[in-house]
């Protein structure tokens, strides 16, 4: 799909590289930063679809007191799942793929830095899943919640395998997270392209950077407390086991060490993309452009210093509690900074009220609220009535929903022109934008008061009687509401990906790199690579020169040749810590193909 | 985009505002109808909480309507129409960036100060005279030890009003949350550690609670009951439950009930002094005189009971007490035994 345009200027045809081929093999053996982006897209998507009908599950289960649609240990799979699903299948990779395809063409590059193991990554990533999900038909999806608490998750309180597949399969995807992770970062301090220092650099890369910092520093704290779990349950350690003389609450510090970072690996990227966007359509460049970067790079450094404000109901004593309420309510004032620059930078500009805009607004107003809950709970005595509430999972929907998936739907019809070269319909987006807006308060704002009126999370059911019967009635039909919100926008996206009308470059305006070239782009990109002078380079006098150089063939192009062992090495890796549970037969082939793998990708022509 | 935009939008957040004005008060209106309620303590620790929340729920609804209200006001005022000026290209102003960081922090310190000052107040030790009890939390049902009057109860944690309650809190198997949402926050039960609240009851009554850390299969389940009466009545109940196990009559319907607890296999787990010394299950010295079975689950009748016992993991999924496979005739007797316990 990436090489159809031509470029501007005639002597492209000469120096281009060899179309990319079409087919299954092609998509299978592809290197190249697009395809991946979209397969990344994809696949999340579908995953965000399979977490969402495990959400509408749970809610026909909660409509009624009592009910018995669904057993409790199903129900517990369900809620397990759910938020693994939304958290490691749908959300990061749902960034992922904007970083895959945006990254390169903002910061004027032709591929990442690591274009085979960024592959690698999307193959790692995809088997990780299917892994984690392979669960529900062997033996048992994992039901211990995706916080996964020591002592429950040991062997004599969980006998079955999902546990185990719960934490190999996130081990799997620590691979994905972690090679990804490097590669951005690499990709964004070493390609960008002259002229594009640090501080010209577009708000999305700079987030992408953050986050790709949180995820190396944080992956490898879940990895450790992953191993030491499998020690135990595997092999008879007492890392986490009471009995043994061990402290359960080790876990519960371990994983939100992770947890809490990773709560900002999920919300970086989407302020980073609504950083793009609100400038766009406001026409006019984002409001405090330094102090929207150093905020995020604030709240991801001062993430490592508030984990404990999970644990508030643990004992860890005054003290601790005084200090991680007081560092977490310090996160406010960097986000809150955040919100003021953004509605700084409407004020006083000429907004279209396109649907990439209209998402970018819901997530400004949503997170508002998703924030203030949580300033809320920052304090430990009121979060003592709230933690492990109804009130907790209005917070983090609002959050991750309000807050990280309508930033990747504004993301979505924002990129989409650039990604097919095709249009996104608005008038359905429109609809897609206030069914989805009404849908998720509906959903969720009751959530809120069913938690302070006393509802606690993660129970399959409630009696009568206790006052929570019409909220929960109110969530199931918001829910089932978003559902219907999703499938308008799906047929939005199957009619306009096909008929929708062309995009052309630069269909929004928009002042960064990537609306200076074709939609879709050529598989190489920039015909030659652009020289930059200011951030907003599009926004600039010079802009029209600018364009015209970027698709002027200035000599050979050297794009990296497709490889089949990325997905070998990946399909190894999987199989190597599948045999973890399967057993050595699966295992010893699996170490196998890995080596073989990464020896023949070591050692394979890169051109 | 035409001028009726502005009309819409204002329309859209008078009738959200008037929607949910309503709403807030029904729910602090009563509590009859949310008796779990958090927002409707009937302790001192729950009214410091509750005071501490209605100061932050207040700076909070301020900050959301003014932030709100900007993005909106932003949004119809400078929305695309004909005869708009060009935007000018503004870049950032060091004035408003200071201002609006210092502003947010010096809220911040308004909801600060009273948080630490309330998590030390709560968190210190429980008031002198205050009556002890140990919690120890099972999967899935509540143990209660009075150490005080050597008393062993489950799931119906009875007070008197106005003496401080100090709770000591252990676990037997996985973790657990205490939870009266009554008398102030949760804590949990941790294996390996000790954990402590503390509550002073102001008002006599029954009041719900349950675990809220997810526990297994059944941790909806895992239900239980605060009675905090006059102190009188508390004393009746004190002496009552110190009494030694009632011995039924020879020949009657109960003492057939015995034989059967004898038989069937409840010794293993259960104590009723005298007659058996398990110690897996809940303490069965006073069963007769609970108002609830099974954690809470279901009243304390003779048919709930009868029910209760002919199959308990389908009545409370993943129970550890197994179907006994009674015969009605052993039931019935074993439901009048249970009962004549009081």
């Amino acid at each position: 799909m990436a090489t159809t345009t031509h470029p501007v200027g005639g002597i492209a045809a000469d120096h281009a590289p060899a179309e990319a081929g079409t087919g299954l093999w092609s998509w299978i053996t592809t290197v190249d930063h697009k395809r991946i982006g979209v397969l990344y897209g994809v696949t999340s998507f579908l995953f965000f679809l399979v977490g969402g009908i495990e959400a509408l599950i749970i809610r026909i289960q909660l409509t009624s007191p009592d009910s018995t649609f669904i057993s409790p240990d199903v129900y517990n799979q369900m809620f397990t799942m759910h938020g693994t699903t939304m958290i490691f299948l749908a959300i990061m990779p749902l960034s992922a793929s904007f970083f895959n395809f945006m990254i390169p063409l903002m910061i004027g590059a032709r591929d990442v830095a690591f274009p085979r193991l960024n592959a690698f990554s999307y193959w790692v990533y995809l088997f990780g899943a299917l892994f984690l999900n392979l669960s529900f038909v062997i033996g048992g999806a994992p039901d211990v919640g995706w916080f996964g608490y020591s002592n429950l998750t040991s062997k004599q309180y969980s006998a079955g395998t999902g546990v185990d597949f719960w934490a190999v399969g996130l081990q799997i995807l620590g691979i994905a997270s972690l090679a990804a992770a490097f590669n951005f970062i690499v990709t964004i301090v070493n390609l960008r392209a002259p002229g594009l220092k640090f501080m010209r650099m577009p708000v999305f890369v700079w987030m992408t950077l953050v986050t790709s910092f949180l995820i190396i520093f944080a992956f490898p704290v879940i990895t450790v407390a992953l191993v030491f779990l499998l020690f135990d349950r595997m092999v008879g350690t007492n890392f986490f086991v009471p009995s043994g003389g061990a402290d359960p609450v080790l876990w519960q510090h371990l994983f939100w060490l992770f947890g809490h970072p990773e709560v900002y690996i999920l919300i970086l990227p989407a302020m980073g993309i609504v950083s793009e966007i609100l400038p766009t359509f406001s026409r006019k460049p984002l409001f405090g452009y330094p102090v929207v970067i150093y905020s995020g790079i604030f709240i991801g450094f001062m993430g490592w210093g508030v984990w404990s404000h999970h644990m508030f109901s643990v004992g860890l004593g005054p003290i601790a509690d005084s200090y991680f309420a007081l560092a977490t309510m310090l996160i406010a004032i960097p986000t809150g900074v955040k919100i003021f620059n953004w509605i700084a930078t409407l004020w006083g500009g000429r907004i279209e009220l396109k649907t990439a805009m209209l998402f970018a607004l819901g997530f400004i107003a949503m997170f508002i609220i998703g924030g203030l809950s949580g300033v809320m709970h920052a304090s430990p005595p009121a979060d003592l009535q709230q933690t492990d509430t109804y009130f907790v999972v209005a917070h983090i929907h609002y959050v991750l929903f309000g807050g990280s998936i309508m930033g990747i739907f504004a993301g979505i019809y924002y990129w989409f022109p650039k990604v097919t070269g095709r249009l996104l319909d608005e008038k359905l987006g429109q609809i897609h934008f206030w069914l989805m807006l009404v849908a998720m308060n509906v959903t969720f704002f009751p959530m809120h008061f069913v938690g302070l009126l006393g509802m606690p999370r993660r129970v399959y059911t409630y009696p009568a009687g206790l006052g929570f019967e019409w909220m929960n009635v109110m969530s199931t039909i918001g829910a089932f509401a978003i559902a219907v919100s999703l499938l308008v926008f799906i047929a939005n996206l199957v009619r306009s990906a096909r008929r929708g009308p062309p995009a052309g470059p630069n269909p929004w305006g928009g002042p960064t790199l990537e609306w200076a070239i074709p939609s879709p782009p050529p598989i190489y990109n920039f015909a030659t690579l652009p020289h930059v002078h200011r951030a907003d380079p599009l926004w600039e006098q010079d802009a029209p020169q600018l364009i015209e150089s970027v698709n002027r063939m200035s000599g050979p192009i050297h794009m990296p040749p497709s490889s089949y062992w990325p997905i070998v090495s990946a399909f190894g890796i999987t199989l190597l810590l599948g045999g973890m549970i399967f057993g050595w037969w699966i295992g010893i082939p699996g170490l196998v193909i890995m080596l073989v793998g990464i020896f023949s990708w070591t050692f394979e022509p890169c051109h | 985009m035409s001028a009726r935009r502005p009309h819409l939008t204002a329309r859209r957040v008078l009738a959200a505002a008037i929607a949910l004005v309503p709403m807030l008060l029904l729910l602090v209106g009563c509590q009859d109808q949310f008796p779990q309620s958090s927002l409707h303590p009937r302790s001192d620790v729950g009214w410091g909480v509750q005071r501490l929340l209605e100061s932050i729920t207040l700076w909070v609804v301020v900050i959301f309507v003014l932030v709100e209200g900007a993005l909106i006001v932003a949004v119809i005022r400078f929305r695309n129409r004909p005869g708009l000026p060009e935007p000018k290209p503004v870049h950032g102003h060091t004035g408003l960036e200071i201002g609006w960081t210092i502003a947010p922090a010096i809220v911040l310190g308004f909801i600060a100060v009273p948080t630490v000052l309330t998590i030390f107040k709560t968190q210190d030790k429980a008031p002198p005279g205050a009556l002890e009890v140990k919690v120890v939390g099972h999967q899935w049902w509540w143990e209660f030890q009075y150490p005080e009057f050597k008393i062993v109860t489950a799931n119906e944690l009875h007070v008197p009003v106005g003496r401080p309650v100090a709770l000591s809190l252990e676990t037997a198997d996985v973790i657990h949350s205490f939870w009266f949402p009554a008398m102030g926050g949760k804590r949990d039960l941790v294996p390996a550690h000790t954990n402590y609240m503390w509550f002073t009851p102001e008002q006599t009554g029954a009041f719900p609670g349950q675990c809220a850390e997810l526990c297994g299969t059944s941790h909806a389940n895992m239900r239980m009951k605060l009675i905090v009466s006059a102190p009188e009545e508390f004393q009746a109940w004190v002496a009552a439950q110190q009494a030694p196990p009632v011995e039924p009559d020879s020949g009657s319907l109960a003492a057939q009930g015995k034989d059967v607890f004898l038989e069937v296999g409840c010794i293993a787990c259960h104590t009723i002094e005298g007659v058996a010394p398990g110690v897996i299950g809940p303490n069965l010295n006073h069963i007769g005189s609970r108002t609830t079975i099974a954690s809470a689950m279901f009243d304390n009748t003779p048919e709930q009971l009868g029910k209760w016992l002919e199959d308990p993991p389908a009545r409370k999924p993943g129970a550890l007490m197994p179907k006994l496979g009674l015969a009605p005739n052993q039931l019935a007797a074993l439901v009048a035994y249970l009962h004549s316990l009081k």
